[in-house]
């Protein structure tokens, strides 16, 4: 288990200046490493605004952010959902990089038949496929083993908001325990979504794939590396992000990054990578914030009596530690 | 130079994919397809086709990767049947929604249950509202030649909608037939290099498969609708051509003794043989003559409409049902076209070989002669043949 | 109005052509003086509509549906929602 450094490149005035104001309580991890965050994302903007997101989406920061690590000689392909609906409304597009959409389940095998095609024609272009949990954990799981076993050249990106968004939040396999959705709402004799996540990432690995990873929309350089470092993987590649839902969680819009970056601090999201094998936990937060503090920012979690919250801080607790022993 | 052989369905359409230098293939085995991908598999292994193969795990994302590929801008293929098709039925709309000029062969099958692999052709019936072409094939030559077609008519910017080439499971599949293989150079003339209408590329992004809203979506349906009518012109062009090239052509349709005739039986694919021997016996016995359809989508309703309007009787022979309305798609399609005549033939439907029944020759005997008492008597419409 | 083929767009980021500023309650204003430089607001935002020009960070207005995300990631209180004024 290694941890990444958290040093920072001085000598630049306003890095000065905003290391004073976190001295003036603002946590570090907010800007550190903010030169370097800005290098990071000054890329081409491959993800235009005008489309109809939610205010506040997190889908979007996950594809702007990878479109502009991975860079525009990319083909996008597409599960149908949030993503899909609210960037592709005929006849606009938010998308500058050629983009494809086909069905529901069936971005990994649409982007096998791109990525085939391509080396058909000798053609050097970066394959991402984007699918929701829904699309990825569930309908799409046959088609992304699939295509990761067979070993194409491709990234899939799955963005994570823990539901069926699309069709008004209900429970996918991604949607952790004790999650009200409103197929797994919370009653008087229910706690909500009664079983754990799907462990995706580590399903994935489990097929061989040479690099495998989880981000969350609120480290963008740690997610932007790890895309970077997926689509230049010469194989296969798996990237699964965290990216808030206002709308599902029932959450203020404002605070969709800060609720990823306390999923990652509570523990409830832990930021590792499998490279070529080689496991490592690449975040881990100085201080772990109960997973109360993440738990009480979204109305998704509110039916949870105290005695729940605890015992998901018992699952992740341990979760953590099999982790810092298995990563 | 063309070359003789003898091969059985499966190669036959193999070979034709071959020759048309097709780029990229998506393989998934099922009964009675099987061989044809399996032939591809060893070309390609060969080196005697340079395709991509990729070999799916399952036809859903067969059809998904086809159309993943020809959006990228290549041709494409892959084969399926019965339950394989089934699984494929949401792709097949996107396919030809999408307008991508992807060509697939199909191994008509019967489908489950009880699961049966033999031949009828509900599986093909099943998916005639999806938007693609469907070429039904008599024989393993006609199959060759309407496989190597079937790129030339997907392709035509006039038409620009997928393929389906349906030969009936094991009678030809797995049947073998001298046949002949027309000269590569021979299929270059006739084929161009695909240049695809729309496709991906970093240099010049597009968007496909964007989601359109009530104002739009009926005119994407209607487009493909006018693209259909272009398909009709287009089969006859590229029959034309390729008759140029090899001396075969099969047309939208073949009349059998049509002419003056008091019975014409309609039918499609393999068990178009048998009929047409059986009329041949019956010659100066009973004026029966038959109208093969080869192309059921695009459906040429008027030629139709010309070729029947005279007949006393027409009695349509198929091997699929729709049940809860009683009858086979040929025959309620066959009595739609007819219906707004003045004076209009009868028509009987004959629901037949299903899930591989043996269409026997005495069958089709029993078929005109029933034909015939419709031309006085009052007969029942539809007859289901073999459930003794 | 005719369609196109198959549905394909071939104007690569045309949802410019909406102004989803309309959905707005409430508008974001960047104090300059106050901001750091760290980019947070920029690198955030969703839509994406804050870029920077001679060195400022300024938001289209076009477009900001006022999630209120820059504000609430600023780590110096530079930025402020304020309601929108119809
Ligand atoms: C085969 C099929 N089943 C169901 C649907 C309906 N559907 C469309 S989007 C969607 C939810 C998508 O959820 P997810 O993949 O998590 O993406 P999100 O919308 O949450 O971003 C569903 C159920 C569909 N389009 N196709
Ligand atoms: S419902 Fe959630 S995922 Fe979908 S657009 Fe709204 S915020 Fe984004
Ligand atoms: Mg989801």
């Amino acid at each position: 288990m290694m941890q990444e450094t958290m040093q920072v490149v001085v000598d630049t005035p306003s890095y000065i200046k905003c290391r004073q104001v976190c001295k003036a309580n603002v946590r570090a991890n907010r800007c550190f490493k903010f030169k370097k965050n800005l290098e990071a994302v000054s890329g081409d903007e491959l993800f235009a605004p005008g489309h109809s997101a939610c205010a506040g989406c997190g889908a979007t920061v996950a594809v702007r952010l990878a479109l502009k690590a991975a860079g525009k000689n990319t083909i996008a392909t597409n599960a149908t959902g949030c993503l899909e609906v609210f960037s592709t409304k005929y006849p606009e597009t938010a998308w500058r990089v050629p983009w494809i959409h086909a069905a529901f389940e069936t971005s990994a095998s649409v982007a096998s038949g791109v990525e085939a095609a391509l080396k058909k024609l000798g053609k050097d272009v970066n394959v991402i496929a984007f699918g929701g949990d829904g699309g990825t954990v569930d309908i799409g799981f046959q088609a992304l083993s699939g295509a990761m076993e067979r070993g194409h050249n491709m990234t899939y990106i799955c963005y994570d908001n823990e539901a069926y968004m699309n069709t008004g939040v209900q429970r996918s396999g991604s949607t952790p325990y004790g999650s009200s959705t409103t197929t797994s709402p919370a009653g008087s004799v229910s706690i909500g979504n009664k079983r754990p996540k799907k462990d995706m990432p580590q399903i994935i690995a489990a097929h061989g794939v040479d690099y495998v990873a989880t981000a969350s929309i609120a480290f963008p350089l740690d997610y932007m590396k790890k895309v970077k470092k997926a689509v230049a993987t010469n194989g296969p590649a798996y990237v699964h992000v965290l990216a808030a839902c206002p709308t599902g969680w029932g959450s203020a819009s404002e605070r969709s990054i800060e609720i990823c970056r306390l999923a990652v601090d509570s523990g409830m999201w832990v930021l590792y990578e499998i490279d070529h094998g080689d496991a490592r936990i690449t975040y881990l937060p100085t201080k772990k914030v109960p997973v109360i503090e993440y738990l009480k920012t979204q109305k998704r979690f509110r039916h949870l009596k105290a005695e729940d919250v605890q015992d998901i801080q018992d699952m992740i607790d341990e979760r953590l530690k099999r982790y810092s022993n298995e990563i | 130079m063309p070359r003789g052989d003898v091969l059985h369905g499966s190669r036959a359409v193999a070979e034709a994919v071959k020759l048309c230098d097709v780029d990229v293939i998506a393989a998934y085995p099922i009964t009675p397809q099987t061989h044809i991908v399996e032939d591809l598999a060893e070309f390609v292994a060969n080196g005697e086709l340079d395709a991509e193969y990729v070999l799916v795990e399952s036809e859903h994302s067969a059809m998904s990767a086809c159309i993943g590929a020809s959006a990228t801008g290549v041709r494409t293929f892959t084969a399926t049947s019965s339950q394989g098709l089934a699984l494929m039925h949401e792709m097949l709309f996107i396919a030809s929604g999408m307008r991508l000029p992807i060509v697939m062969a199909n191994a008509n099958r019967a489908l489950s249950a009880p699961i049966n692999i033999w031949n009828d052709q509900q599986d093909s019936m099943s998916e005639r509202d999806c938007g693609w072409i469907q070429l039904y094939c008599e024989t393993n030559q006609e199959t060759l030649d309407t496989t190597i077609q079937a790129y030339r008519i997907s392709e035509n910017k006039k038409v620009l909608l997928p393929s389906m080439v349906c030969l009936d499971g094991f009678v030809l599949t797995h049947t073998i037939e001298p046949l002949e293989i027309p000269d590569k150079d021979a299929v270059n003339r006739f084929l161009p290099e695909f240049e695809p209408a729309v496709y991906l590329d970093p240099d010049d992004p597009m968007t496909l498969g964007a989601f359109a809203t009530p104002a739009d979506y009926i005119k994407f349906r209607f487009e493909q609708e006018k693209a259909m009518r272009n398909a009709i012109e287009a089969i006859e062009k590229a029959d034309r051509e390729y008759k140029k090239e090899t001396g075969r052509g099969y047309g939208l349709m073949e009349e059998y003794n049509t002419k003056d005739a008091d019975i014409i039986i309609v039918s499609m694919g393999s068990v178009v043989g048998t009929i047409k021997e059986v009329i041949d016996q019956l010659k100066g016995e009973y004026n029966v003559g038959l109208l093969k359809i080869k192309a059921f989508r695009p459906l040429p309703k008027e030629r139709i409409k010309e070729v029947l309007k005279n007949a006393r009787v027409v009695s349509v022979v198929e091997k699929d049902v729709s049940i809860g309305l009683g009858e086979g798609g040929l025959f309620s399609e066959i009595k739609g076209i007819l219906y707004n005549l003045d004076e209009r033939p009868k028509v009987l439907g004959f629901i037949i070989g299903l899930g591989g029944r043996d269409i026997t020759q005495p069958d089709i005997r029993d078929i005109i002669k029933l034909s015939k008492k419709a031309e006085k008597d009052v007969v029942d419409e539809v007859h289901w043949i073999g459930l003794r | 109005m005719t369609v196109s083929l198959g549905g394909s767009v071939k104007d690569p980021g045309s949802t410019v052509k909406t102004k989803t500023g309309s959905w707005r309650t409430f508008k974001p204003e960047i104090d300059n003086d106050k901001c750091i430089d760290c980019g947070n607001c920029w690198i955030f935002c969703v839509e994406p509509c804050i870029s920077k020009e001679d060195g400022k960070y300024v938001v289209d207005y076009d477009y900001c549906k006022g999630c209120g995300v820059c504000a609430h990631e600023c780590p110096v209180g530079a930025i402020e929602m304020v309601l929108e004024e119809k």
